[in-house]
């Protein structure tokens, strides 16, 4: 846990499960429901992802979570408790909420829209003030500075942060994001979604977030649900399934083109295998490099500085032409990745590279092996099968859910109510 | 008699009757503001009941004020209570109308953000919607009052109290010697007292305006 709240001495509440089961909205006058028989189940300290076209009801499935929306027939159930018919009061407090644009309220301080939720909720005065310098740290902006601002002399980047301490203040174990980063610039929002993802793993709150960018879904989501007209789920599954293998061509044109390349995105260089290539270092004797170049089977070897970090690629006519002088044989390494490096990056790298590979290193720098083009297309081949064989499994499970509810459709209300 | 020498010999009933004069206005205010702005919060969720307070508070307003205090008189008989009554029903308007455009300006998201975090209907009301709503309410009291400053005066008609008594005893004895001076003390009264609830309402407006939504 973070040792902030170790500070304050509370354990903070991790995520509970959300089930929907069979939600529907219905608006008086609508010939069709706007949100249409949903059921869904998400676990606890999962981040999922609601993602579809504007008015598909994504939105609407979402505030009916916290009931902002009440639904017209369903039960929804948070923590296995059914919350379809409790105080919706009562039930808000417990999930957090931010939305587009921050709603942070003008003629309070960030202090003051930070404390709402704990007042509300009969926190003792120091234990106010103690939440809201934490939530402040922990969203990265500085208590002392921020304190007694108020929200207009905030930038759209720093409010919509503000916005988020006030949805977790209470340190609820649901929080709920409405589209939180549509209205901030592209670099503020992926500084933002990066945010996001560091206090997830802090905090493992289950988080449901709606966009329509489906890029951000893929960047931010454990899971993502592609929702089609009256929320309908085209797919609900890991990113890499649905760019992978999508469920159809609903689904296929909202990922977009260059599925196989955002799926690059997904996995980092530690995950796949890398060469190991010979290396020798500045002292090594002369003699010994060229058994080594001999040795590789490449005929090209590694030299490595005094600090073992990659330096020179060196190959067999190297050495001759420069007349067995090393600072003047073999090139430079002029890009180098680091484990945590994405695919698409390794990729990029060697793309560049003019011997199609690049060395990878390690946190100091240090080399740790290579990657070249051979392998990085075996990995990806590897990672989109498997990928394949998990999405066919979750697509059966999706259709069997699909044809239960058409079994129940047409069994009509009796069958339902069973259900 | 100069208006000079008139005020310095007629200064003790002039100040009495300044004093009555805001005092009513000041009351009456109170008054309005509370019947206004909880008829706003009642209507101003529907088209139709929004419509129509406006509607009857703007038919009150038409009513010529002599007329209003007349009909007042048979009803409630002479002095305070047709006043008051008088002035509450006009301060209206600016108050009911003000408080419904303003409570429907708050931003929808901020409501639905005030909804989400759990605050309940009244705790929104309190904390969220009518202190947003509460710059432009603010300048509808403060018309209503210079409104009621110059109808204030019309109630001396009905004997209430205020310097309308003034202007209509010079009224009544025009061409007498001091007709002009008493005529001119109490529009000048009402004018002064005009200009001072003013600056009031400058200071109120600072002190109860948060400085996030100052403009």
């Amino acid at each position: 846990m973070s040792e902030t709240s170790a500070r304050t001495g509370d354990t903070a509440t991790h995520g509970a499960s959300i089930e929907l089961e069979n939600l529907t909205k219905r608006y008086p006058g609508g010939q069709q429901p706007a949100v249409d028989n949903v059921s869904m189940e998400i676990k606890a300290g999962e981040t999922v992802i609601f993602v579809g076209p504007s008015g598909c009801g994504k939105s609407t499935t979402l505030k009916m979570i916290n009931r902002l929306i009440e639904p017209t027939g369903g039960r929804i159930r948070i923590d296995g408790e059914d919350v379809t018919d409790i105080d919706p009061v009562r039930l808000r407090r417990k999930v957090g909420y931010a939305i587009q644009s921050s709603g942070l309220f003008p003629h309070m301080t960030v202090a003051q829209n930070i404390a709402l939720v704990p007042k509300m909720t009969g926190w003792p005065k120091k234990r106010i003030r103690d939440r809201v310098e934490e939530m402040l740290d922990l969203v990265g902006l500085d208590p002392g500075e921020f304190h007694g601002r108020y929200p207009r002399q905030l930038s759209g980047g720093q409010q919509q942060r503000v916005g988020v301490a006030r949805a977790l203040a209470a340190d609820p174990p649901v929080l709920l994001m409405d589209e939180p980063f549509g209205a901030v610039d592209p670099i503020t929002r992926d500084h933002l979604q990066d945010e996001l993802i560091r206090l997830q793993h802090e905090l493992h709150k289950t988080i449901v977030f709606v966009t329509h960018d489906f890029d951000e879904a893929i960047k931010l989501g454990d899971r993502i649900a592609v929702l089609r007209e009256r929320s309908h789920i085209a797919q609900f599954d890991t990113p890499e399934a649905i760019l992978t293998n999508p469920a159809d061509d609903f689904v296929s044109g909202f990922v977009g083109a260059g599925a196989a390349l955002k799926r690059l995105n997904l996995t980092r260089v530690r995950d796949v295998e890398m060469q190991d290539y010979p290396t020798v270092t500045l002292d090594t004797p002369l003699q010994q490099i060229f058994t080594a170049i001999r040795g590789s089977g490449t005929n090209e070897i590694l030299l490595l500085d005094k600090r073992h970090r990659p330096y020179k690629w060196l190959r067999r006519g190297d050495l001759m032409r420069a007349k067995g002088s090393l600072a003047r044989a073999g090139t430079l390494v002029h890009d180098t990745v680091t484990r945590d490096a994405t695919l698409r990056d390794a990729l990029e790298a060697v793309l560049t590279d003019n011997a199609g590979r690049v060395a990878v290193t390690g946190r100091r720098g240090e080399y740790i092996g290579v990657v070249d083009m051979e392998t990085l297309m075996n990995s990806v081949h590897e990672l989109l099968e498997a990928d394949r064989l998990e999405a066919m499994e979750a697509q059966h499970e999706l259709e069997e859910t699909r044809a239960q509810q058409t079994h129940q459709e047409q069994e009509g209300p009796g069958g339902v109510t069973k259900a | 008699m100069t208006f000079w020498e008139y005020l310095g010999y007629r200064h003790q009933q002039l100040l009495a009757d300044a004093y009555q004069h805001a005092s009513a206005v000041f009351q009456c205010m109170v008054l309005a503001t509370a019947i206004g702005v909880l008829v706003g919060v009642v209507t101003y969720r529907s088209d139709w009941a929004g419509n129509l307070a406006t509607t009857a508070t703007s038919t009150i307003l038409t009513i010529p004020s002599l007329a209003m205090i007349g009909l007042l008189i048979p009803v409630v008989g002479l002095g305070v209570p047709p006043t008051v009554i008088a002035l509450t029903l006009y301060g209206l308007l600016p108050i009911v109308r003000n408080a419904i455009v303003g409570l429907r300006g708050v931003d929808p998201a901020l409501v639905d953000a005030a909804r989400g975090i759990g605050m309940s209907g009244p705790m929104r009301l309190l904390r969220v919607e009518l202190p947003l709503a509460w710059p432009p309410i603010l300048t509808g009291i403060r018309v209503s009052t210079q409104m009621l400053m110059g109808i204030a005066a019309i109630a001396a008609y009905a004997s209430g109290p205020g310097l309308g008594n003034e202007i209509f005893r010079g009224l009544a004895s025009l061409g007498s010697k001091n007709a002009l001076n008493q005529v001119l003390a109490g529009t000048l009264g009402i004018i002064i007292l005009a200009l001072l609830f003013d600056a009031a309402y400058v200071l109120i407006g600072r002190l109860t305006i948060p400085r996030g939504i100052r403009v």
